[in-house]
C-alpha cells in the first residue's frame, strides 16, 4: 500500500467531504496540504487555515489546523487579522470564484494591495456551486449558469491579471488536472513572504459542466489538460493562436517586496512600541 | 495623575488601551474617526496594531480574526458604517469572538447628517444584525465615562465572548472635558481552555456561566470557528436539538448576568412623582431640566440609562409603581420609549420627548414636556 503521509492533515472524523462525485475541489485540498508537508516551516500548530462561503470554503473543516470558517466574501479581512495579531503563524486562505471576485473583490484587491504575507488558493469553477448553479465573475462568456440561462454576457475577470495589478507579490495558475504543477505551484506561494495568489481551475461536473454540456468529470478534465498551455510555450504563442479555450497556467508574477508585517513593525519601532 | 483637557472620542481610545486593547482596524468616518486617529498614533507605542481597512466591512473582519489570534479588539464608526457592519457583528455573536464596536451616533437615515448629533440608533444597536441574537450595549454621558465604559466594555466582550456596543453621540464623541484617568483599571483576562485536546476539549463546550473558553489560534488546539450553527465541537450541526440550545445557551449567558450588567443612575428618587429617563448625551441637558423643575418644586426624578441591553426593565417597573408619569426623552423620532412603555406596562403615564432636528435638547425644551405630563396626569391637559 502507498504511504500517504498526508492522511494527517485531514480531520478524519469529518470526512468523507460534502462535495460532489467528481468534483475537483477535493484534488485542490490534497495539494494543498502536499505543499504544507514540503515546507518545514508550516506545522499543524503554527498555520490556520481562513475560508469563506461557498462550496470550496468547506475545505478549512476537513483539515486539522486552526481553522476558521467566515462569512461569504470575508475570507482575506478576517485572515488579515489573524496575520497582523500573531506574525508568527503562516495563514492560507481558501476562496472560490464567487467568494473572492464578487462579494469579497474589494477584500481581494486591498490585500493584495496591502501584501499582507498570506498564501489565497482560489478554487475556480467558474459557477456559483453550492447555490446551484448561478453565473459568477468567472463565468466564461457564453457559458450557461442557472441566472445566464442564454448565455453569459457577463465579461469575466481574469482574477491572476487583477491580482497582479493589484500589487500581489506572487501570482499562478494551474488546475485539477496538472496536479505535481498545482502542488508546486502552491509550494512557491507558501515560500513567498507577501501576498500570494495561485489560481486553481476545478472541474465542477454537477452545477457547471452539466449545464454547458461539457460531459463527466473526466472529461472536464481532459479539456484541462488540452486547454492549458505552460506559461512558457504560451509566451512564444503569437497572437493569432491564443484564441478559442486556451489559457495559460504557471507562474505569472513575482516580486520582491515587503510584506505589511515587516513594514508595520517598523511603524512599532518608530513609535517605541517595541516588539509586536 | 493630573486633569487632562480630553474629548470623549479620545477618552474611549484611552480607556480601550487601558482594558488591553492591543488591535484596531477602522475605517474613516465622521463623527468617529478620532478614535481611529488616537490609536493609530497610541497603538504602536505599546506594540499594538492598527490598521485602516478598505471598508467597514473588513474592519469587522480584521479585528474578528485579530481577536481569535488572542489580541483584544476595537473598531469604531457611525451611521452608514455601523449599517455594513452588522453583517460580522453577527458573525462575532454566532462565533462568540469577543470584540467592542463603538457606534458614534450621528443623524441617519443613511448619509443623513454627518456632523450632527442624533440618538437614532438605539434599536438598531440591538437588533442590527439578522437572526436572534444577544447584544450588550452601553451608553456614556461624560468624558469619564466615555473612558470607564470603554474600559467596562472590553472587559465584558471577553467575560462573555460576545459583541459589545458602545452606544455613544456625537455630543459625548466631540465634548472636551478636563478629566483625571485612573492609573489602574479592572481587567477580565481572555479565557483560556481548562483541559487539554488529550482530555477531550472542545472549544464550544460551555463553561459554568454558560461562556465557553474558544482557545486563541496558534495554541495547538487545532479549533475550527464558523458562522454556522455549531455544536461544542465547533462543527456545523443540522440538528433541531442543537439549533435551538445554541440559540438559548447564547441569549442566556447574557441574561443570567443582567443584574450584574444593568447599571442605572438615579437621582432624586426619593420623593419623586415623576421622573426623566434618557441616556447619552442627551442626559445631560435631562439632568439640568430635572434641577430646573425640582427649583419650581416638582418633585421629579432623573433617571439615566447607561446599560441600554440588556433594558432595564425590572428597575423600571419597578419605578412605575411608585410614579404617576415618565418622560423619555431622547434624540430621536421615539424608540427607547417603546421599551420603557413595555416595562412600565401602564402602570404610570409615559410621554416621549422627542427631537430630530440635527440640534440637541434645550433644558427648556424638556421642561415644557415635563409640565405638559404634568398637565395631562392632572387631568388639565
Amino acid at each position: 500500500m502507498v504511504e500517504r503521509s498526508y492522511e494527517k492533515f485531514f480531520r478524519q472524523n469529518r470526512l468523507p467531504h460534502l462535495w460532489c462525485p467528481g468534483c475537483g475541489n477535493g484534488i485542490v485540498m490534497k495539494a494543498i496540504v502536499q505543499a504544507i508537508e514540503k515546507n518545514p516551516a508550516y506545522t499543524q500548530d503554527n498555520t490556520v487555515i481562513v475560508s469563506g462561503i461557498g462550496c470550496s470554503s468547506r475545505a478549512s473543516g476537513y483539515m486539522d489546523f486552526d481553522t476558521l470558517h467566515t462569512a461569504h466574501g470575508r475570507a482575506i479581512p478576517f485572515a488579515t487579522g489573524v496575520k497582523l495579531a500573531r506574525p508568527e503563524l503562516n495563514v492560507i486562505v481558501i476562496t472560490g470564484d464567487g467568494d473572492c471576485t464578487a462579494i469579497g473583490g474589494n477584500h481581494f484587491i486591498h490585500g493584495c494591495r496591502r501584501n499582507v504575507d498570506l498564501t489565497v488558493i482560489l478554487f475556480n469553477n467558474n459557477i456559483y456551486g453550492m447555490t446551484g448553479g448561478q453565473a459568477s465573475p468567472m463565468t466564461p462568456l457564453g457559458k450557461k449558469a442557472t441566472t445566464a440561462p442564454y448565455g453569459s454576457v457577463d465579461r469575466p475577470f481574469d482574477a491572476c491579471k487583477l491580482a497582479e495589478a493589484a500589487g500581489a507579490t506572487y501570482v499562478a495558475r494551474s488546475t485539477a488536472f496538472h496536479v505535481q504543477h498545482l502542488v508546486k505551484m502552491i509550494e512557491d506561494g507558501l515560500n513567498n513572504r507577501g501576498f500570494s495568489f495561485i489560481e486553481a481551475l476545478v472541474q465542477c461536473p454537477t452545477a457547471y459542466g452539466r449545464r454547458n454540456k461539457m460531459g463527466d468529470p473526466a472529461k472536464m478534465m481532459a479539456w484541462m489538460r488540452d486547454n492549458a498551455v505552460m506559461k512558457n510555450s504560451w509566451d512564444k504563442l503569437p497572437d493569432e493562436k491564443k484564441i478559442g479555450e486556451k489559457f495559460p497556467i504557471g507562474l505569472f508574477y513575482k516580486a520582491e517586496s515587503v510584506d505589511y508585517d515587516t513594514a508595520y513593525q517598523k511603524v512599532i519601532d518608530a513609535a517605541g512600541g517595541g516588539a509586536k | 495623575m493630573s486633569a487632562r483637557l480630553m474629548q470623549g472620542n479620545e477618552a474611549i481610545a484611552e480607556g480601550a488601551l487601558k482594558a488591553g486593547v492591543r488591535f484596531f482596524g477602522g475605517y474613516p468616518i465622521t463623527p468617529s474617526t478620532e478614535i481611529a486617529e488616537s490609536l493609530a498614533k497610541l497603538l504602536p507605542k505599546f506594540g499594538g496594531t492598527f490598521v485602516q481597512m478598505e471598508d467597514e466591512i473588513a474592519s469587522m473582519g480584521v479585528v474578528l480574526g485579530a481577536s481569535l489570534a488572542g489580541k483584544k479588539v476595537l473598531t469604531a464608526s457611525s451611521g452608514p458604517g455601523i449599517s455594513l457592519k452588522q453583517e460580522l457583528i453577527g458573525y462575532a455573536s454566532a462565533a462568540e469572538i469577543p470584540v467592542v464596536i463603538v457606534n458614534v451616533q450621528r443623524v441617519g437615515p443613511s448619509t443623513g447628517q454627518p456632523t450632527a448629533p442624533s440618538q437614532g440608533d438605539v434599536m438598531q444597536a440591538r437588533w442590527g444584525t439578522h437572526g436572534d441574537h444577544s447584544i450588550i450595549v452601553l451608553s456614556p454621558w461624560s468624558v469619564r465615562e466615555a473612558f470607564d465604559l470603554a474600559v467596562k466594555s472590553v472587559n465584558y466582550a471577553e467575560r462573555f465572548r460576545s459583541p459589545v456596543i458602545l452606544l455613544t453621540d456625537e455630543i459625548v464623541g466631540h465634548l472636551r472635558e478636563n478629566v483625571e484617568l485612573p492609573a489602574e483599571v479592572e481587567i477580565y483576562p481572555r479565557r483560556t481552555p481548562k483541559i487539554s485536546r488529550a482530555e477531550g476539549y472542545q472549544p464550544y463546550a460551555p463553561d459554568e456561566d454558560l461562556v465557553p473558553n474558544v482557545a486563541n489560534f496558534g495554541e495547538g488546539y487545532h479549533i475550527h470557528v464558523t458562522g454556522l450553527i455549531h455544536d461544542d465541537t465547533g462543527f456545523p450541526s443540522g440538528s433541531p436539538k442543537v439549533t435551538r440550545e445554541a440559540i438559548k445557551r447564547m441569549h442566556e449567558k447574557i441574561s443570567r448576568a443582567e443584574d450584574e450588567i444593568i447599571e442605572v443612575h438615579q437621582e432624586f428618587m426619593d420623593d419623586a412623582e415623576f421622573a426623566v429617563v434618557s441616556f447619552g448625551g442627551t442626559s445631560r441637558t435631562a439632568y439640568e431640566a430635572v434641577l430646573n423643575a425640582r427649583k419650581r418644586g416638582i418633585k421629579i426624578g432623573f433617571v439615566r440609562l447607561i446599560t441600554i441591553f440588556p433594558f432595564a426593565e425590572k428597575i423600571i417597573r419597578e419605578l412605575s409603581k411608585n410614579l404617576r408619569g415618565l418622560i423619555v426623552a431622547e434624540l430621536n423620532f421615539g424608540q427607547l420609549v417603546n421599551e420603557v412603555e413595555r416595562a412600565v406596562a401602564g402602570q404610570c403615564a409615559v410621554k416621549l420627548c422627542a427631537k430630530y432636528d440635527m440640534t440637541i435638547f434645550e433644558p427648556e425644551e424638556i421642561e415644557t414636556s415635563i409640565d405638559e405630563l404634568i398637565a395631562e396626569v392632572n387631568g388639565n391637559g
